[in-house]
């Protein structure tokens, strides 16, 4: 009886499987297309601008399936950066040279008093030489990276301009701690004279003295030389937190984050390296006499007094009675 | 001369994981790098996905183009290969690349990356086809011998398509006919500018 039972529980089980296979089956077959709720490559790239899912080994980025913003960011290298950089070095070159034809280098007008007065210190002096060094060869071997393969490696072939580029490769990355450390004591030994005042807005009007023959008062920094200085602080500071990241590459970093890192690193290098080389100028051909301050630390006085009359002053009244910055010249 | 394509069928990849094995032994990959992997989109809801990703070998390729100094060079097969000797281990291709092929060794202290390694489409590097340096520095070169690239040889589904462009996309324009259905050809549009129409 009861298993007269269980087959007419399977008989009418399995009618009314087949009625309802007859009734769902032309509607199972619509919907038979596992895609239609797929993922879609051109959604998720139009939604997120990359696809990213989940992987099964360690290495987090390359959970990323899809990042075609790599496209811009290779325009940006080859083509933005490039050309950005060539106008800003090369223009910057450029108005020098025409500045040095058309003014000439700056004299000092009533000619070298034979007394010298101290202007930095050998810890300045040394400070700003390490950093100076780093940064002269940090600049040389990050424009290789950039204009290199397009400049130096037709001249001398595939295998040199590797080995030099490795070599430059990691001079970049490890002169970055004594440019580091540069940066964050010139901050500390030379903020002090560089606050922004009244002073400067007066000298920046009479053109500095630079542009015309005039001879604005100053203290112991002008206001150009106020701007390199927040320059060479901001913009090594940036330098140096871009450069870091990059140096460390996704640490706490996704692919994106790299690029921009490269992007800042890119721009202000190369907006750093053209007012280096203005203030290079300045320090060097461009006017007789500044050498001196930061290469041997004393400058003439008629030079601090064209140039530093504020300066000058306030070293006198410091000294009188003891004629510590007076000094005479070492020669 | 053919050109080389992958094709990861993402309605038949079963995230396996075979082809990242069959890469890894059959170059001898060194520990910390695949060359290959699988990334599983949508895991564990509806319409998940998984693709089997490597170097997509890219028409235009974006890593030569930003490589510093110009170690990357593309064969007659339109595989895009590198020189090791020639990489400075700068990063730069990771950055460009859409499909995050490149990969680094770590050598030595903080951030100094190794040789750049990646899929070689089994077809080694610029030492003599089938040389000792060859395979210590890129592993197999399959293709001299006239063999495609391990992964998707052994692909257990055959979702992996390796092989002339226009051959596997035309493979997988008659699976799409038959089977009524296909979510494309991944990373086609992106890598080679043009996609398979279904």
């Amino acid at each position: 009886m009861a298993k007269l039972f269980a087959w007419g529980r399977f008989i009418a089980g399995a009618l009314a499987l087949a009625f309802m296979l007859a009734v769902a089956t032309p509607v199972f077959a619509q919907q038979i297309n596992p895609t239609a709720s797929a993922v879609k490559e051109q959604q998720l790239l139009q939604e997120l601008s990359k696809i990213q899912g989940r992987g099964s080994i360690p290495d987090v980025k390359s959970y990323v399936l899809e990042h075609p913003a790599g496209r811009d960011w290779r325009h940006w290298h080859e083509v933005t950066l490039r050309w950005l950089g060539a106008v800003a070095i090369l223009g910057t070159i450029l108005l020098l040279v025409i500045f040095y034809l058309v003014r000439g280098s700056v004299r000092i007008e009533r000619g070298r008093s034979g007394v010298k007065i101290v202007r930095f210190t050998a810890f300045e002096r040394f400070i700003h030489w390490m950093t100076a060094g780093c940064f002269v060869v940090q600049a040389i071997s990050g424009l290789n990276i950039t204009f290199g393969r397009t400049l130096l490696l037709p001249l001398i072939g595939p295998e040199p301009f590797t080995a030099w580029s490795e070599a430059a490769k990691y001079a970049h990355n490890f002169l970055s701690f004594p440019f580091t450390l540069g940066v964050i004591l010139i901050f500390f030994m030379w903020i002090g004279g560089n606050i922004p005042n009244a002073v400067d807005v007066a000298w920046a009007k009479r053109g500095g003295g630079v542009i015309g023959h005039d001879h604005p008062p100053s203290y112991r920094f002008n206001a150009g030389q106020k701007a390199i200085f927040w320059i060479q602080v901001l913009g090594g500071t940036a330098m140096v937190i871009s450069g870091y990241l990059l140096i460390f590459p996704f640490y706490g970093t996704d692919v994106g984050n790299m690029q921009l890192a490269e992007i800042v690193h890119a721009v202000i290098a190369m907006l750093y390296i053209a007012a280096m080389l203005g203030h290079i100028y300045i320090g060097s051909l461009g006017m007789e006499g500044s050498f001196e301050g930061m290469g041997g630390g004393a400058v003439d006085l008629n030079w601090a007094k064209q140039h530093h009359s504020l300066w000058v002053e306030e070293e006198m009244s410091r000294s009188e009675g003891q004629a510590r910055p007076m000094a005479t010249p070492a020669e | 001369m053919a050109r080389m394509k992958f094709l990861c069928d993402a309605d038949r990849c079963i995230e396996c994981n075979a082809c990242v094995t069959a890469c890894k032994n059959e170059n001898e990959v060194p520990w910390g790098i695949n060359r290959r992997r699988v990334v599983t989109l949508n895991d564990g809801k509806p319409g998940e996905r998984s693709v089997s990703m490597a170097c997509m070998h890219c028409t235009d390729a974006p890593c030569a183009a930003v490589c510093p100094v110009n170690c990357f060079y593309t064969t007659a097969d339109a595989v895009v290969l590198h020189s090791k000797d020639l990489c400075i281990g700068c990063g730069y291709c990771f950055y460009a690349c859409p499909f995050g092929a490149p990969q680094y060794p770590k050598v030595g202290n903080f951030g100094s990356r190794g040789k750049m390694d990646k899929c070689t489409y089994c077809a080694g590097g610029p030492e003599p086809d089938g040389s000792a340096e060859e395979f210590e520095k890129y592993g197999s070169n399959r293709l001299a011998e006239g063999k495609l690239p391990l992964c998707a040889e052994m692909c257990s589904t055959k979702s992996l398509l390796a092989g002339d462009g226009d051959i596997i996309a035309q493979i997988y324009k008659e699976r799409v006919a038959k089977r009524g259905y296909g979510s494309g050809a991944w990373g086609w549009q992106t890598a080679y500018r043009e996609s398979i129409a279904t």
